[in-house]
């Protein structure tokens, strides 16, 4: 297989990636398109961050195929970088930096130039309302806030994809919510949106999904497919089928 | 015939807080809270990141005190009762807070040892959830997954034979199916009659606890039975489904009688601004606004609210301008 003509965002193929004898990531196989928000479900060390570390360039793969954006994960690492953004929760802006200053440090990060690191900064500060706050540090912000800036900052070299490592973890609902109207207006724009969350019902708000169960791509549709497949009534009875079959059905729906 | 000990007033319920304040800097963590939780009750406290959960769950286990107001657990004043309290409280905190360097069994051993126990004398509090853990005695803290990590949490907070368990979020950051047998595990615990108090962001969770409080910026937005909160909404909620979510979204926020609308599992829901509207009427007025809008494949129905639907009513009425934007 070569380089995806058809312009998938990303695409793998039987990707793999053994540490000794364990196989965390065992040939996946999928393509995510442009312009979709594609949901990156699974269990806890079911897989998802080592794979997300290999399309992120961060990670050489054992065996498979995959390009990011175009470029080959294997030769085009540097290349893959440019053209990605990626936020995580653990991770993402400095507080002890200003709002005006974490900006402007991704942007010369980026290599954007003067005039554009000035009109993205001034166009992020009024999509979020916070101007009042431009020089207040980003250790002082409500999470909530922060993980909007952060997911700004990780658009501003305007990225063909964006990698999301549970944004939303601990924000509010209203917030929550907020977030994905972001990621609604990114992908609208043409960006390419993967995200991981363990929000069920953020997994309803994704174009496709797909959900890794011991290093493997479980399942992977839209979320009415998946539900339609397995006779479920929502993502979090899908997921509990796949990853634990002997606790669906048992509970209720609650958790 | 002896004097009972100042524990044992049985009448009182074992945790009253009463109008708790906690003051960090500026920012009111906890901000005037009363609230009783019930003998035997799994208690929740629902709410994200920052609504004060973790402050008011350490001035409850003794290790913060209030700036004002006063609480009791198992009838001990938290400030004055410190030390008798201590050894009756049972608390997981939020962060994984074991050695990791020490083995299961060496955590276990080192909890039990700090309360003058030891783990074959308690072994049948503990063994439902310490038997899932025998076969990995031997591998360090550090290694286990996050499912186990908490089990072995719980066990190390359970060993002393506790009256009341504070489990600070313990299920943040855990997959879905983890959080649910986790709930699993408190479900049969409670059974003992145990009092478990809980603190959860995933609102989901929150139809798991007898009863619940809903926490924002350190204030109650409200107490009650997860069924009751849920019912207590008092707007015509409505869910609307079509093909393309975002701008659907975007259109209703034109329409006349939107007081809320926002994206929820695989529909929006959309409070109707009418008080006391019919549901059949108010799902008709939005079908026909959003066919005039061109979303010719739009279906409305009424829908039940839930838990989380309240919390963002309650929110929006607290914090307007965030709601807002």
């Amino acid at each position: 297989m070569t380089a995806p003509a058809d312009g998938a965002a990303i695409r793998t193929n039987g990707l793999t990636r053994t540490f000794g004898r364990f196989t965390a990531v065992d040939h996946i196989t999928f393509d995510v398109r442009p312009g979709e928000v594609f949901g990156f479900l699974g269990a806890n060390g079911a897989g998802k961050t080592t794979a997300i570390r290999m399309l992120t360039g961060l990670l050489t793969p054992s065996s498979g195929e995959a390009w990011v954006a175009g470029h080959d994960v294997y030769r085009e690492s540097e290349a893959i970088k440019r053209d990605i953004g990626y936020m995580s929760q653990r991770f993402s802006l400095y507080d002890d930096l200003t709002v005006r200053e974490n900006i402007q440090l991704y942007g010369g990060i980026y290599d954007l130039s003067r005039d554009q690191i000035r009109d993205r900064t001034e166009r992020i500060l009024s999509r979020l309302g916070l101007s009042h706050t431009a020089h207040d540090a980003v250790g002082a912000l409500p999470l909530g806030w922060k993980q909007k800036l952060a997911f700004s900052v990780a658009l501003l070299h305007e990225p063909r994809i964006v990698f999301l490592d549970e944004p939303t973890s601990g924000v509010d609902p209203i917030t929550r919510r907020q977030f994905w109207e972001l990621i609604y207006e990114a992908a609208h724009a043409g960006t390419t949106v993967l995200v991981t969350t363990h929000y069920m019902d953020e997994a309803e708000y994704c174009d496709r999904i797909s959900i890794m169960v011991s290093g493997r791509i479980a399942a992977i549709g839209s979320p009415s497919e998946l539900k339609r497949d397995s006779e479920a009534s929502s993502i979090d009875e899908v997921f509990v089928r796949l990853v634990r079959p002997e606790l669906a059905g048992r509970g209720g729906s609650a958790a | 015939m002896t004097a009972p000990p100042p524990a044992a007033r049985s009448a009182e319920p074992p945790v009253v807080i009463d109008d708790v304040v906690k003051h960090y800097g500026e920012v009111a963590a906890v901000d005037h809270v009363t609230i009783e939780v019930r003998q035997g009750e799994l208690f929740g406290f629902i709410g994200p990141d920052g609504a004060g959960k973790t402050t008011l769950f350490r001035i409850l286990t003794t290790l913060l005190l209030p700036d004002a107001g006063s609480a009791r657990v198992l009838g001990l004043d938290v400030v004055s009762g410190i030390w008798s309290l201590r050894r009756q409280i049972g608390y997981m905190p939020g962060r994984f807070s074991l050695y990791p360097d020490l083995s299961v069994r060496e955590n276990l051993d080192f909890f039990a040892s700090v309360f003058g126990t030891t783990i074959a004398r308690e072994y049948d509090q503990i063994a439902p959830i310490y038997s899932q853990l025998e076969p990995f005695n031997d591998r360090r803290a550090a290694a286990l997954s996050g499912g186990m990590k908490q089990k072995l949490a719980l066990c190390c907070a359970l060993v002393h034979r506790p009256r009341i368990l504070f489990l600070d979020e313990p299920t943040t950051g855990v997959d879905a199916v983890s959080r649910r047998e986790f709930w699993e595990l408190l479900a049969r615990m409670r059974t003992s009659g145990l009092t478990i108090v809980v603190s959860t962001p995933y609102m989901d969770e929150a139809n798991r606890c007898d009863r619940v409080a809903l926490m924002q910026s350190g204030r109650i937005l409200a107490t009650d039975a997860p069924a009751a909160v849920a019912a207590s909404f008092d707007r015509t909620l409505l869910a609307v489904r079509s093909g393309d979510r975002y701008r659907t979204l975007l259109a209703l926020r034109g329409y006349p009688h939107t007081h809320l609308v926002y994206p929820f599992g695989d529909a929006l829901h959309l409070a109707d601004d009418r008080v006391g509207v019919d549901a059949a009427h108010a799902a008709t007025d939005a079908a026909a606004f959003l066919r005039d809008k061109g979303f010719a494949d739009a279906r409305v129905e009424a829908t039940p609210p839930t838990i989380e639907d309240v919390f963002i009513a309650r929110m929006s009425v607290v914090e307007p301008t965030e709601a807002a934007a």
